[in-house]
């Protein structure tokens, strides 16, 4: 027999409800390098306005973001600033690759470039283009947010999975620079 | 005109001095002990008071090249559009030539870059340090023997993982 | 990787134990894009800064020695983001320099309209960041809106909102169309409307002007010492604009001045910019109602362009031209010679100092960035100023990271 309820409540799960709340107050920090920043604020200003979807409260202080938007080439002089803003972040957290150059390089396979920014930080969502146009980005926001949705859980088990563990590609590049290899991987712990 | 006038100058002031002209553009070739005074020459008496830029060229690779740096300066005059290039050859052991940022202060970047990219050493200059690659990097990357890729520099970092924080 | 500077420490003896260290950037909004200070300070008085720059270093001119002439025109669109076609036009400019080209008439025209309306996009970027910075943020987004206009121009034009690559070696991508010449027409309409909005919001705007009027002055001596061009020289009293005084592509048709102020200071380099974007009103007004009619790239006997598809299809001529333009071994010929080209882009003089060996590769591609040159004042222009005028002042340089990094 079905409880009695009144009209204004609804039964949820708890991991459904804390991923309602975050997928819609994603705070995104624009850590904005090259061309795709410009799209970036375009998405911000007046006629795409991203405000429009929930994600709109740029915080340029990682400290009160969740949302990571890496907008244009990182390059090696860069790489430790981006990792060290990564790690200011309060989990949860999530980051886009926006544009080619963030996701793979783009067309700057030289020698101060880095090729992909996941092969150094997680990232959830990669956005196509040189540089995206700003619906591709909203496109990306949307989905971001269906994803949290679909598979966040309220203590954060979805980031344990494997494939979220591990850079996405195999490292083939030998470190030089007369240090001993820095591409050794900590061993795995197992969180909890 | 002032061009001409300042090339014919040059030449009869400074011998060695070679000068050509490639589209219209004027050229000259200076040894690289005279480069400042040539460079000084046509600041003070030939109008020339603008610096445009200091570059330099690898010619390892190029045919028939003879040197294998060529330092090319740009300046121009303030009003009436009139352009000369100077250029002057240095070579391998020691690249080394005379600072300008005794002459224009806006030299001091350019010839970090210089240095930073081919190598070349300014003798004089206040803070000759790298400027666009990193403290650490160790090559110049201009130069035709290094390649496009790299020597793995770029990853040469610490992956981060999920939940490191 | 340590942050720090090798040699900020021992380059100020003088240090004293009051002064302290704030480290500004790489990652801060009024950085715009990546580049970062050491800032040294009493109080709230900067002593001294160290410009520190390189985070967005990706080898541009590395790359340009493996892209050919035509392929290059892609990675200088992303020089200097916020105004691409003035700088594909300084690159193709460059190469036809040292090829020896003369453009026809039409293509000259499209090149001055495509490189006005960047200079309009890029003031309006310039003066909508600074004053962003200081606090007006209508300003800002009435810039933007009109941003958009322009995007939807280029977007008519070749499909692209911003990474254009709409110039090519002797010509351009293709013809500039009715609905363009159209939407240009309508720009130029509601334009001046919203800039004259815009300085009604700031002209005399005097928290605005507080914070500009007599920040980082640059005198005029200064300004031709430390080598600047474009409006920064210009605010500081240089006349020297290279459209007036070596007038390339149609520049030497057209009725416009050169707008110059005596001040120097954060306030006049905006001024001027404002008074460009009129004066560039202007221009674009007349290019679009005298664009000559005619081919708009140069014939086939140049072999410098892909020739008119009718010609490939119906003469042998064309035929060949084309099947040896796109082979390996032949392409574009380019004297074994160098030859320096430039522009005066938006932010200043744009310039590329090109090396052919005969080949349809560049061997050394280097550009003479005008934010490299104009951020290296910036120590100068800060000290003895406060720390919120250190926003002021990198906004009224219009600092680009792509193209101060390369």
């Amino acid at each position: 027999m079905a409880i009695e309820l009144p009209d204004n409540v609804m039964v949820s799960k708890l991991d459904q409800l804390a991923s309602w709340c975050r997928k819609n107050s994603l705070w995104p920090m624009p850590f904005a390098t090259a061309c795709c920043g410009i799209e970036l604020m375009a998405t911000g200003a007046s006629r795409h306005d991203l405000a429009r979807f929930g994600a709109e409260v740029f915080r340029f202080s990682p400290r009160q973001c969740d949302l990571m938007i890496v907008a244009g080439r990182v390059v090696m002089k860069m790489l430790p600033v981006l990792q060290r803003i990564w790690q200011q972040m309060h989990e949860p957290k999530w980051c886009i690759s926006m544009g080619a150059c963030a996701s793979t390089g783009g067309v700057f396979d030289t020698y101060a470039v880095v090729q992909g920014i996941d092969r150094f930080i997680p990232v959830d969502m990669y956005v196509p283009g040189c540089p995206p146009r700003p619906e591709q980005l909203i496109q990306a926001i949307i989905d971001l947010q269906d994803k949290i949705q679909n598979e966040g859980t309220i203590l954060g088990q979805e980031f344990d999975m494997a494939s979220r563990q591990q850079p996405k590609r195999a490292l083939v590049e030998l470190p030089v620079l007369g240090q001993s290899p820095t591409f050794v991987r900590p061993p795995l712990e197992v969180r909890r | 005109m002032i061009t001409g006038r300042a090339v014919d100058a040059l030449t009869a002031r400074f011998p060695g001095v070679q000068s050509d002209e490639f589209r219209g553009q004027a050229r000259v070739v200076v040894h690289p002990d005279s480069l400042h005074d040539v460079l000084a020459f046509l600041r003070d008496e030939h109008q020339f008071q603008l610096l445009i830029d200091i570059t330099c060229v690898d010619y390892l690779h190029y045919r028939d090249a003879t040197d294998r740096y060529g330092l090319v300066y740009l300046l121009a005059t303030l009003e009436q559009g009139a352009r000369v290039t100077v250029r002057t050859w240095l070579n391998d052991p020691d690249p080394v030539i005379a600072t300008v940022t005794d002459l224009w202060s806006g030299a001091d970047w350019l010839e970090r870059e210089v240095w930073d990219m081919f190598g070349i050493v300014f003798v004089g200059h206040p803070d000759l340090r790298r400027i666009l690659l990193p403290d650490q990097f160790t090559s110049h990357p201009l130069r035709k023997d290094y390649p496009l890729q790299g020597r793995g520099e770029r990853h040469n970092f610490t992956a981060i993982r999920r939940g490191e924080a | 990787m340590p942050l720090t500077i090798a040699s900020a420490e021992s380059a100020h003896q003088d240090e004293r134990d009051y002064l302290w260290t704030l480290n500004f950037g790489p990652q801060h909004p009024a950085t715009h894009t990546t580049l970062r200070l050491v800032l040294k300070l009493d109080g709230e008085r900067v002593v001294d800064a160290v410009p520190d720059i390189g985070y967005l270093h990706s080898g541009f001119e590395k790359i340009g020695e493996h892209l050919d002439y035509n392929q290059y025109v892609t990675v200088t669109d992303r020089m200097n983001y916020i105004s691409p076609m003035a700088n594909n036009v300084a690159w193709h400019g460059a190469v036809e320099q040292l090829m020896g080209i003369e453009l026809t008439r039409r293509c000259q025209y499209i090149r001055v309209i495509i490189s006005e309306l960047a200079r309009i996009s890029d003031h309006l970027l310039c003066v909508g960041a600074m004053g962003l910075d200081t606090g007006a943020f209508t300003f800002f987004l009435y810039g933007f809106y009109q941003r958009e206009r322009i995007y939807d121009i280029f977007e008519s034009l070749c499909g692209a909102r911003f990474t254009n690559s709409y110039t090519r070696v002797g010509g351009v991508m293709h013809d500039m169309t009715p609905l363009t010449i159209q939407k240009i027409r309508d720009f130029l309409h509601d334009f001046p409307k919203t800039l004259d909005d815009m300085e009604r919001l700031l002209n005399r705007n005097r928290i605005f002007v507080d914070r500009t009027k007599d920040v980082g002055v640059l005198t005029r001596d200064e300004a031709i010492q430390r080598c600047t061009s474009g409006p920064i020289a210009r605010a500081s009293g240089v006349t020297r604009d290279l459209r007036k005084d070596e007038p390339y592509l149609a520049y030497a048709d057209f009725d416009f001045r050169v707008c110059c102020a005596q001040a120097g200071d954060c306030f006049a380099r905006y001024y001027v910019r404002m008074a460009e974007m009129h004066e560039s009103l202007k221009i674009l007004q007349q290019a679009i109602e005298n664009l000559p009619a005619g081919p708009v790239n140069v014939g086939i006997d140049e072999r410098a362009h892909l020739p008119d598809k009718s010609q490939v299809y119906q003469t042998i001529e064309g035929t060949i031209t084309h099947f040896e333009m796109v082979m390996n071994n032949r392409g574009i010929k380019v004297p074994s010679d160098e030859a320096y080209g430039a522009v005066e882009a938006p932010n200043g003089e744009l310039g590329f100092y090109v090396v052919g060996d005969g080949s349809d590769v560049a061997y050394r591609a280097r550009c003479r960035p005008p934010s490299f040159i104009h951020f290296a004042t910036f120590p100068h222009l800060i000290r003895g100023h406060t720390l919120s005028d250190v926003v002021a002042v990198l906004g009224s340089l219009n600092i680009i990271a792509a193209e101060l990094d390369r």
